[in-house]
């Protein structure tokens, strides 16, 4: 009962931060938008014909952004831990009768829930430039989904570099793997389209089954064998997160 | 009652021994100064009581509960302010104490009473709307203290409670601390100041290079060294080389062009002191006489220990 409720004390914390500083979540959202536009307005006509989706470009687009918006929410829950850690709170927290993951808890449930909300204005603002969805109810509850488990995964995975880093800086860079890693994926066009070499890798990244998925069910085609990969690896970066965080959130904190 | 027993605790970082042995016995209601240069150990002997780190070897208890075995235990019952401020800098004082009561599970309204009344005791009311990280060293440092009393600690540490504070905000600290022992409570302090230790502490132990080289009270430490000094200033190194070389024991400072010369203060040694230095053409511009002071012992004890290593 008590890890619910430190955890729950220390979710509200990180809320208020990000309502009363809300540059770094906001500057987060800017990246997704600036993608939109770009592939959209300039780069748009060029790659309708590429995609051979009838020219509905920004249908292809969108499901990548959205899966971006959710990475890049990893660097801030790597950027905001590593703030945490090196101020003295952290420590005052270790020496109470509080319950030992509440900290990372909270933090990870709180960028959870800013991700959602990043993710339903990004969508909307996809609609505005002309995403037409086909998904059923079932269909948008299984994407909601499955952008709740990505962003779980990724966000301990967020955390757990945030614990390693000694400073905020340090923090961006170590995560920015996960925020490059869909470039190299379906994100922007079918690996297909590829050179052998990194058609070979885009295939086989974690985030381009996630991306098809997603895709899939947005747009209303079949989902296919990518489903169970894109679930099998949100799950895998959620667990090794969690462990790799707690582990090293256990010896940092006492340093 | 004991409220905190230490045994041949040990610690190294690497091969660098940090606490090489050390025994303490703290009475419950009673505020004990651990005294040290820096990099004694202080910190660490904090960090392993208040269960932040293990140590290497030995044993200790705070109310009873071993610090290792009963972490969980030894974490309801203490209260920890360090010299690093460990306050929420984006949340409001209020905040801060609201996060503290949240977090010991107080009832809303108990928890927001509490932190209203510790608000106006530590005089933080008027700035208790503004984010901490805004807050002067001094009020950042009565906030962490009020954070700390949320929860009712009956032992606190206090690691350097009042380092980087100007005097006025050090003596605001001290009288909180005061109050607190009058409550029951049980403070174990680390302090750099001797005048600190002397100022609150009840018992004081001096901790140099990892080991506990003297301990009692404050009168106790000062009769470990007889008698005290008479200080000699001269205007110029050439009088006071003159002068050392007289007294070859006494303590020179080339930059103050000082010396300090063994005396007891009583009237009779004044008088030879001051024959002696007519008698050898020693012109002292001027003089003061001082009694045994902590100082005396500090320095005493901890050049000792490091002239034996």
């Amino acid at each position: 009962m008590n890890a619910l409720a430190d955890s729950y004390t220390m979710f509200r914390r990180n809320l208020k931060h990000a309502l009363r500083y809300p540059g770094l979540t906001l500057g987060i959202l800017a990246l997704p938008v600036i993608l939109l536009l770009l592939f959209v307005f300039v780069l748009g006509d060029a790659l309708n014909a590429g995609i051979g989706q009838g020219g509905r470009y920004v249908d292809y687009l969108t499901p990548g952004v959205v899966l971006m918006t959710v990475t890049a929410a990893s660097m801030s829950a790597a950027i905001g831990v590593c703030n945490d850690l090196t101020q003295g709170i952290i420590a005052r927290f270790r020496t109470m009768a509080i319950a030992r993951n509440a900290v990372l808890t909270g933090r990870v449930v709180g960028t959870v829930v800013q991700t959602l909300i990043g993710v339903a204005l990004v969508i909307g603002f996809a609609m505005i430039l002309g995403f037409r969805p086909q998904a059923d109810l079932v269909g948008w509850l299984a994407a909601a989904g499955l952008i709740l488990l990505l962003a779980f995964g990724v966000t301990w995975m967020g955390v757990a570099m945030g614990i390693l880093s000694k400073t905020p800086e340090g923090a961006s860079n170590i995560v920015a793997p996960l925020l490059y890693l869909p470039f190299i994926g379906s994100s922007f066009v079918p690996p297909g389209a590829m050179s052998p070499g990194l058609r070979w890798f885009a295939e086989h990244q974690p985030f381009t089954p996630i991306i098809d998925t997603l895709r899939a069910l947005m747009l209303g085609t079949p989902v296919g064998a990518d489903g169970l990969w894109a679930v099998g690896w949100c799950l895998a970066m959620a667990l090794g997160g969690y462990l790799w965080g707690r582990s090293t959130y256990r010896r940092r904190a006492g340093e | 009652m004991t409220a905190i027993r230490v045994a041949g605790l040990r610690k190294s970082y690497g091969d660098q021994r940090v606490l090489d042995g050390v025994d303490l016995d703290v009475a419950t209601g009673t505020i004990h100064a651990l005294l040290g240069p820096n990099g004694a150990g202080k910190t660490t002997m904090v960090r392993i009581l208040s269960t932040l780190i293990p140590a290497d070897a030995g044993t200790a208890s705070v109310g009873g509960f071993d610090v290792a075995a009963e972490d969980a235990r030894v974490r309801e019952l203490i209260g920890v302010t360090g010299q690093f401020s460990a306050v929420d800098g984006l949340l409001t004082g209020r905040e801060n104490l609201l996060l503290m009561a949240d977090l010991h599970h107080l009832p809303r309204k108990a928890g927001r009473a509490k932190a209203e009344a510790l608000l106006k005791r530590f005089d933080l009311g008027e700035a208790a709307g503004k984010v901490a990280a805004q807050y002067s060293g001094g009020m950042k440092r009565r906030l962490d203290l009020a954070m700390t009393l949320v929860g009712e600690p009956r032992v606190i540490f206090l690691d350097e409670p009042t380092t980087g504070l100007d005097p006025r905000s050090r003596r605001e600290v001290w009288d909180v601390i005061r109050e607190l022992v009058a409550g029951g409570v049980t403070v174990f302090l680390t302090t750099q100041y001797l005048e600190e230790a002397d100022q609150l502490a009840g018992r004081i132990s001096v901790l140099d290079k990892g080991v506990i080289v003297a301990e009692g009270t404050a009168d106790e430490l000062k009769r470990l060294v007889p008698g005290g000094h008479v200080r000699l200033g001269f205007a110029d190194a050439a009088g006071l080389a003159h002068a050392a070389a007289h007294f070859p024991g006494g303590v020179r400072d080339d930059e103050a062009l000082t010396l300090l010369v063994e005396g007891d203060g009583g009237v009779g040694s004044l008088r030879e002191l001051l024959d002696e230095l007519a008698a050898a053409g020693i012109a002292a511009e001027r003089l003061s006489v001082h009694g045994p002071d902590l100082d005396d012992v500090f320095l005493a004890l901890t050049a000792r220990e490091g002239a034996a290593r």
